[in-house]
């Protein structure tokens, strides 16, 4: 005979038996017959302090760990909370499972207390949403929900829960499929689409691999390194791609883009072929778009078809998960590639990389009073040996991080990149250290950024988390006041702090650790002695205020016309 | 370049806003949009009209494609398909017009659907040609109001959309 179970009993043993061990959430009226029957599941639930850090914690626990995030709010004020978090982890391709509260069924529509459409609101940054109209539906929903999530081009997934729900009560069956007559993502991709792409790399003299976010997602790097590495093509990746391709790789191109190496810059305005694997052409790794790539031919691989031919015309598109297309074209060219010995193939290209490495090498100099920006994150990645797990915050420091931190491995990399939201950093950093309890999470911040969510600290206080904030303090807005220095005439209009709290004493009043560095000696000696500390430690670097980003193509122009300072 | 879309999508609440969300978010426009029930009640049938490049087309129909409650998109070519729509047109009659004006509706296959002592509202079904020629037509005795359904579409012939 069937369970008769309370809504609120539904929801958590659906959440169980999907796997789900971690809650990001914050309670309230409408989802407090959630929250009574909590402590009776095996879940962890961690009480964030403010709801766009549940989100944001939940984003960087699934980044971190390849796993769905869940989050649970109440109604109104607490599910508008999240919207921010949502979009961010909608424009990163992010699966999540976010529950928001919401009034009993027979008040809504009435402006009733708390509540708000949180369904209308989120309806475009989600990649599916509902409300529960119907309690014997909630099951079958709730498993929709992640695999709608995780699967395809990934998402978050947003479903509204009226309170009359939670509390009322009917049969419990956990469904064991899922059909949606309207969802069915193409994972392999198209042989005949393939044979044609994997003849383009036979016949290319100048090819560049170009992986994004896809790549991490589809959890395809070890396919890309072997493909790099049986044809000797150079990778370069985007933000959301760095990890995919370890940066110690000879073959390893760095970051592409308005701050991507010059180097990377230069090889896909020069290629004849551009392989795009899990990246969609964003106008910040394009520049001018007529001007990408001029010479080359493109072959574009993407679960979503949606992202192909959006922004470029593409000669050779594949519709497929990266991993499965991938291993379909590895094992095409293993047939085909015959003797040759590619890596002689390539040397006239390989060696022109190299001269543009040498020409224009990402570079700053240390002077002996000022701490640089730069070279704090170069000592982190040298002191974790690259195998910390890093977010940031955004602005310079996240720049600068995509520059100077040597990403070696997948997931170890959480940063805001199609939304760019300031704030992301130290909720998604504390949702990383949740999922690896024992590894080095770090946040890279800024002064201004890390004031947007600075309350999370109580957070990772309050749960043991050791994570480190690395604040690169340089009293600025530094990406706009950067952009106000190049374009607008140094009018430094509403960029710097003129009140600014002590970070240290800071930490300390959250019950964490407080370090400062201001000296460019002090650095090492600070870093060590925060990855020394199994505690929440905040790093005050006070770095100079009016260091820049560079390699920057200036907004609209083509790549390669970078300023280079 | 105009386009009829044909989209079946699962009967369920929101997905009409979802639809018109998607239009208005992106930039794409919508000429006319239907919606009413198919002979499953489980799933609903939207003609849309919309206008684009080729590109822009590719683009709504995929990202369509890509809403969780959309079943099926078909850009119709023309030529392949059959469309009409219904107007109902209210025209000022005198007695000097009456004539005129019913032979116009008979010869359009027009029904009068109301008749007062100053106007009358008459039904015409067609395509997009037939109803700008009758309302063309019936201009100069003056029109005091329009209302079209906007387009539903079908396929020619054996296969259904
Ligand atoms: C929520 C949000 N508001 C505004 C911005 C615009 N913005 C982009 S970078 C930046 C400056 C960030 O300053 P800070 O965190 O101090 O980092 P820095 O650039 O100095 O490293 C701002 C305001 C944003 N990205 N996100």
């Amino acid at each position: 005979m069937a369970l008769r179970l309370k809504g609120a009993q539904i929801l958590l043993e659906t959440l169980v038996r999907e796997g789900t061990e971690v809650i990001f959430g914050y309670p309230g009226g409408a989802v407090i017959d959630i929250y009574h029957e909590l402590p009776n599941y095996d879940l962890k639930h961690v009480l964030v302090r403010h709801e766009q850090g549940a989100v944001h914690a939940a984003d960087g626990y699934a980044r971190a760990s390849g796993k769905v995030g869940v989050c649970l709010v109440t109604s109104g004020p607490g599910a508008t909370n999240t919207v921010t978090g949502i979009a961010t982890a909608y424009m990163d391709s992010i699966p999540l499972v976010i529950f928001t509260g919401q009034v009993p069924s027979m008040l809504i529509g009435n402006d009733a207390f708390q509540e708000a459409d949180i369904v209308g609101i989120t309806r475009p940054c989600t990649k599916h949403n509902f409300l529960l109209n119907d309690l014997e539906e909630l099951a079958q929903s709730v498993k929709e929900a992640f695999y709608i999530a995780g699967t395809g081009r990934p998402g978050p997934v947003l479903i509204d829960l009226p309170k009359d729900l939670m509390n009322g009560s009917c049969e419990y069956r956990y469904p064991r499929v899922v059909q949606l007559r309207g969802y069915n993502p193409t994972i392999k991709g198209h042989q005949g689409q393939i044979k044609r792409a994997a003849a383009e790399i036979l016949k290319a003299e100048r090819p560049v691999l170009y992986g994004g976010g896809g790549v991490i997602s589809s959890n395809a790097s070890n396919e890309l390194v072997s493909l790099a590495r049986m044809m000797t093509i150079p990778v370069t990746t985007t933000l959301m791609g760095l990890g995919s391709f370890p940066e110690s790789d000879e073959l390893s191109l760095g970051m592409l883009g308005m701050h991507g190496t010059y180097r990377a810059n230069m090889a896909v305005t020069n290629c004849d072929l551009l392989i795009a694997v899990g990246a969609r052409f964003d106008d910040r790794v394009t520049g001018k778009i007529d001007e990408f790539a001029p010479l080359a031919k493109i072959v574009h691989i993407d679960i979503d078809p949606t992202s192909i031919s959006k922004n470029v015309q593409v000669d050779i598109p594949i519709v497929g998960d990266v991993k499965i297309t991938l291993q379909q074209m590895i094992e095409i060219i293993e047939e085909e590639k015959g003797k040759k010995d590619w890596s002689e193939e390539r040397r006239e290209w390989i060696q022109q990389i190299e001269e543009w490495k040498q020409t224009y090498p990402l570079a700053y100099v240390q002077k002996k009073d000022v701490i640089k920006p730069q070279f704090v994150v170069e000592r982190i990645s040298e002191l974790t040996k690259g195998e910390a797990i890093i977010a940031t915050e955004v602005g310079q420091n996240q720049m600068w991080t995509a520059q100077y931190f040597k990403f070696i491995k997948p997931r170890t990399f959480l940063t805001s990149g199609g939304l760019g939201t300031m704030g992301y950093g130290l909720p998604a950093a504390i949702g990383a250290q949740i999922a690896f309890p024992d590894r080095v999470v770090i946040d890279v911040a800024g002064d201004g950024s890390i004031q947007m969510n600075i309350q999370e600290l109580a957070t990772a206080v309050q749960y043991n988390l050791p994570i480190k904030i690395a604040v690169l303090n340089n009293g600025f807005l530094g990406m706009v006041r950067q952009w106000q220095e190049l374009f607008y005439q140094k009018r430094y209009s509403c960029t710097m702090f003129e009140s600014a709290p002590d970070f240290v004493k800071l930490a300390e009043a959250y019950g964490a650790v407080g370090l400062r560095a201001t000296k460019p000696e002090e650095v090492v000696p600070v870093i060590e002695t925060a990855l020394a500390t199994p505690r929440p430690v905040i790093m005050d670097f006070v770095v100079e205020p009016e260091e820049g980003v560079y390699p920057m193509v200036p907004a609209g122009a083509p790549i390669n016309k970078m300023l280079l300072v | 370049m105009r386009h009829t879309l044909s989209v079946l999508v699962e009967n369920k609440p929101g997905v009409l806003s979802r639809v018109a969300g998607l239009f208005s978010g992106r930039g794409f426009n919508i000429e006319s949009l239907t919606v009413a029930e198919t002979l499953d009640p489980m799933v609903s049938h939207m003609t849309i009209v919309t206008r684009g490049n080729d590109q822009i087309l590719e683009q709504i129909t995929k990202q369509l494609n890509k809403l969780i409650n959309v079943i099926k998109v078909v850009d119709f070519m023309d030529g392949d398909h059959v469309d009409r729509e219904i107007a109902l047109i209210k025209v000022n009659v005198k007695d000097d017009n009456r004539s005129e004006l019913l032979s116009i509706i008979d010869i359009f296959r027009g029904k009068v659907v109301d008749v007062s002592s100053q106007s009358y509202i008459i039904e015409i079904t067609g395509d997009e040609d037939k109803i700008a020629a009758i309302i063309d037509l019936v201009k100069p005795m003056g029109i005091k109001d329009v209302v079209r359904t906007g387009k539903v579409a079908m396929m020619r012939g054996g296969k259904s959309k």
